[in-house]
């Protein structure tokens, strides 16, 4: 069994920056569908997609939240486009101690776009719903992947970790051992 | 905890540099549910009548809708209401874009500001931190200009800002806000913030905003969302392109301008061009049109793509953008035939921040008087010879306030009776002191002639919809346009389909038909539904304007309900809605609005029946509750819980004791 091929369906957003309209309905849905309760509260701080948008130089560019870098990156970049020089970040999609973008606005805790997996699955994504000029379109796509696959580091996970980057694992030890024991109170 | 609103206001006194978070009255949601509806009650309860409007005790109030921010598609509107120097009354206007929504977000329902800084300043609001910051190195600047300089200053790209142009800031009385591609352009707002000191309001919003029953609501919401799509595939069939679909009127996307270029008039409102529209002209100006727009764009959470990215060189900011139809309106005023005209003079004019419907007929006017000899080159310095290079010259002079332009900066009506000599009679647009969009059309339409007469928005567009403009052609068009009208409001359903299966047969036509109790249901339903929207902060373009839109008056109590927990239905909401429209004429007649003032210009129409005209504006008032003069008697602000209102006016003089009860009398 361990060597055989699998095949596996990936799930891909893709994402045409020219049909973008800047009208961010994204972004509110995927905050409120990532609500507790779903569709409770509408934050667009909260998105796992972000639409950076320069109307005056044409720039309507939709990203998602990558992954989560605990520390800020070394060597970077700068961006010429339509006439103006663009902050080194501007265009990147990682949550990252820099800057406060894919990140929840009360506890700094990361945000990463989970393809809005549920249980049942969606047809499609929210935000891939939502934006019927079909600047995002969603698609399946079959791939054959060696069965043993790196461990996909979850939400809670990234949580965690930074949580323990910024309070140190005792810290965040405690507290949740203090919370676990006023929850059986 | 509060649903779809804040809770908050928030309160700038910028004579005393005072701010301070307020929160609000459930109890006025209640009554009025957000937007229109609450600004009009602070505005009755804190601006006496003898105010004058670009006084620092004017209040002028910037307000989100009851359903702005949420998922509801095209709930953006920001809501902008004082009073206006040009019309002396109460100033409506409303603009989409993303800054209502991100004051939600920031924890805030309204910003209202009252008194005068002593310099120009701006006001920044970021969550729990408002300032206010000096903005003297923006005076003058363009207003996306401004924008641009202080998202800079700031370094805060995502901050969402309004902002007013040199017109503001000169008080010129159609001066307009600009934000990004939407303005609020009507009855002189900006000359309001202008004469308060306030350049601009800037805010970055980071914080939940919350819905009562989410999964009914997102629902509901989806529903209108899909509703959408399916009108993008069924157009409305036997009506120009222009009114076929839902959102502003698509001037951006659509090429095909038969219907405003030929059905509306040109220069000074005074010809009809009904051979313009040729195929060479067609062409040529698709060509323009595809040359100069850039990308489509929306407002916040709306798919409908009314506004585009449009390249102007010559402006700082290189591009503008651009919404409905002012690509038109300096192309018309100025008789000019190209296209281009119009796109380089509207991106200069929204810099300046003028209204895109006001400014050219004030430029049209202008130039009618010069060819009439009533101003004379001594009047206009070196006024040139080409229309198109008289408007640039014109708008220069207005927004600086300069020689001539000093007396044009007050809009057509003040301007003529300045300037005397006879040019009163070149006033022959305006109604209530504000200049109208140019249709000056054969036949009395007595549906539009009530819209016209006795719309406080003064301005047909933000009080029309919904209802074809002119009898479908054939048979088979009426059906198929009826059959899946759901929009009508319960009761009325048989009688508006009716009308259009009727309208257009012989002894079915205009001006003696339909009979007044259905050209008053029809005026009330379209009227309404504006009054609506304004209050919930909705684009009117999904809602109350185009031909059977996505919102209606059934599909909206469920989404007020499912959003703030409370229980409103639909007679509820036609209840809330009359509350306000009877607060905003409450707080006009308080400032002197009369029946006199309810009349549109005498050549409107080719054809007029003063005495049939009056019966009709009789029946009306009646209809809603109003005396003869057009004054809410008592009995119906009771009705309405507006006794203070009834009480007010009656302590005043205008309303006698008696005025409910004889009109009682009078029907029995
Ligand atoms: S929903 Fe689509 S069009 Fe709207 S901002 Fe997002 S990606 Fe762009
Ligand atoms: S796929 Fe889902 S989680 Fe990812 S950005 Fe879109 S709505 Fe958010
Ligand atoms: S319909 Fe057009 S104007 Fe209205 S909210 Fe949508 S994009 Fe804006």
């Amino acid at each position: 069994m361990k060597d055989e091929k699998k095949v596996k369906i990936v799930k891909r957003i893709k994402i045409d920056a020219d049909q973008c309209n800047g009208c961010r309905a994204c972004e509110a849905i995927c905050a409120a569908f990532h609500a507790e309760p779903k569709y409770s509260s509408v934050n667009p701080a909260r998105a796992r997609i972000h639409v950076i948008h320069d109307p005056l130089r044409d720039i309507y560019l939709p990203v998602y939240a990558g992954e989560y870098t605990p520390a800020e990156c070394a060597g970077r970049n700068t961006y010429t486009l339509n006439g103006k020089e663009y902050d080194e970040c501007a265009f990147c999609r990682a949550s990252c101690p820099s800057r406060d973008l894919f990140k929840e606005p009360d506890s700094g805790l990361p945000l990463k776009c989970d393809m809005c997996e549920t249980d049942p699955p969606l047809e499609e994504p929210m935000c891939v719903q939502v934006c019927i000029d079909d600047a995002l379109t969603y698609e399946e796509v079959e791939v054959e992947v060696e069965e043993e696959e790196e461990a996909k580091i979850e939400d809670l996970e990234l949580g965690l970790e930074a949580l323990i980057k910024k309070y140190g694992l005792d810290e965040t030890m405690k507290i949740m051992a203090r919370m676990a024991a006023s929850e059986q109170e | 905890m509060r649903y779809t609103e804040t809770g908050f206001n928030l309160e700038v006194d910028l004579t005393k540099g005072n701010i301070e978070r307020v929160p609000t009255d459930p109890r006025l949601t209640e009554q009025h549910l957000g937007g229109l509806g609450t600004n009009a009650r602070i505005l009755w309860d804190r601006v006496p009548p003898e105010v004058d409007p670009l006084s620092p005790e004017n209040v002028i109030i910037f307000s989100s809708g009851l359903l702005g921010g949420t998922l509801a598609p095209g709930a953006n509107r920001t809501i902008v209401s004082t009073l206006s120097p040009q019309t002396g009354l109460m100033a409506f206007s409303m603009m989409g874009g993303f800054w209502a929504p991100e004051l939600k977000y920031a924890g805030y329902d309204k910003v209202i500001v009252t008194g005068k800084s002593p310099n120009l300043v701006y006001l920044w609001i970021n969550n729990d931190t408002v300032e206010i910051r000096d903005a003297s190195h923006l005076h003058g600047k363009g207003a996306l200009e401004t924008a641009e300089l202080i998202r800079e200053e700031l370094n805060e790209p995502r901050a969402r800002v309004l902002a007013i142009g040199l017109a503001g800031e000169n008080q010129v009385y159609y001066a307009s806000i600009e934000h990004e591609r939407s303005s609020a352009s009507r009855g002189g707002i900006g000359a309001v913030m202008g004469s308060k000191g306030l350049k601009a309001i800037v805010v970055r919003g980071t914080k939940d905003l919350n819905i009562a029953k989410p999964a009914e609501f997102w629902e509901e919401c989806d529903k209108v969302l899909k509703y959408i799509e399916f009108r993008r595939e069924n157009p409305i069939k036997g009506v120009p392109p222009i009114l076929a679909g839902l959102g502003s009127p698509q001037e951006m996307a659509i090429h095909d301008e038969q219907w405003h270029t030929t059905s509306f008039s040109w220069g000074n409102a005074r010809v009809r061009r009904k051979d313009f529209w040729t195929e060479e002209r067609a062409k040529a100006w698709s060509e323009i049109q595809t040359k100069s727009v850039e990308r489509l764009i929306s407002c916040y959470n709306c798919p409908m793509r009314c506004g585009a990215i449009v390249p102007h060189p010559e402006l700082p900011t290189h591009r503008y953008m651009m919404k409905c139809y002012s690509k038109l309106t300096y192309v018309m005023g100025a008789m000019a035939d190209d296209l281009e005209f119009g796109f380089k003079i509207a991106g200069l004019a929204q810099e300046y921040g003028v209204d895109g419907y006001t400014a050219p007929q004030v430029m049209a006017f202008a130039v009618e008087l010069y060819e009439n000899g009533i101003l004379t080159d001594e009047d206009l310095p070196g006024f040139p010879k080409k229309n198109e290079d008289r408007f640039f010259y014109l708008l220069d002079k207005i927004v600086h306030r300069e020689g001539i332009g000093d007396i044009l900066a007050e809009g057509v009506y003040w301007a003529a009776r300045k300037i005397g000599k006879g040019a009163e009679k070149f006033d022959h647009n305006t109604i209530k002191k504000h200049e109208q969009i140019p249709i000056k059309l054969g036949m009395l339409n007595p549906i539009y002639y009530i819209l016209w007469s006795t719309g406080e928005k003064i301005n047909i567009t933000q009080i029309e919809g919904q209802m074809p403009q002119a009898p479908f052609p054939t048979k088979e068009l009426k059906e198929d346009f009826i059959k899946d009208w759901i929009q009508i409001p319960t009761g009325k359903e048989e009688k508006f389909k009716q009308f259009i299966m009727e309208w257009g047969e012989e002894g079915k036509r205009f001006p003696f038909w339909p009979p007044p109790d259905l050209i008053c249901d029809l005026v009330e339903w379209q009227e309404t539904m504006h009054y609506i929207d304004d209050t919930v902060g909705l684009c009117a373009g999904l809602s109350s304007f185009p031909l059977k839109p996505a919102y209606h008056i059934h599909n909206l109590p469920l989404l007020i309900s499912y959003g703030t927990g409370l229980d409103i239905d639909e007679d509820r909401l036609w209840e809330i809605a009359k509350r306000t429209r009877n607060l905003v004429r409450a707080i006009n007649v308080r400032r002197g609005l009369r029946r006199k003032d309810e009349k549109p210009p005498e050549d409107h129409w080719k054809k007029r029946f003063p005495e049939y005209e009056a019966k009709l504006l009789d029946e009306y008032y009646r209809y809603k509750g109003w005396n003869k003069d057009g004054i809410p008697t008592r009995e119906t602000l009771e009705k309405l819980d507006l006794g203070f209102v009834a009480e007010d006016l009656i302590k005043r003089g205008i309303l006698t004791d008696g005025d409910g009860n004889s009109e009682k009398k009078e029907e029995k």
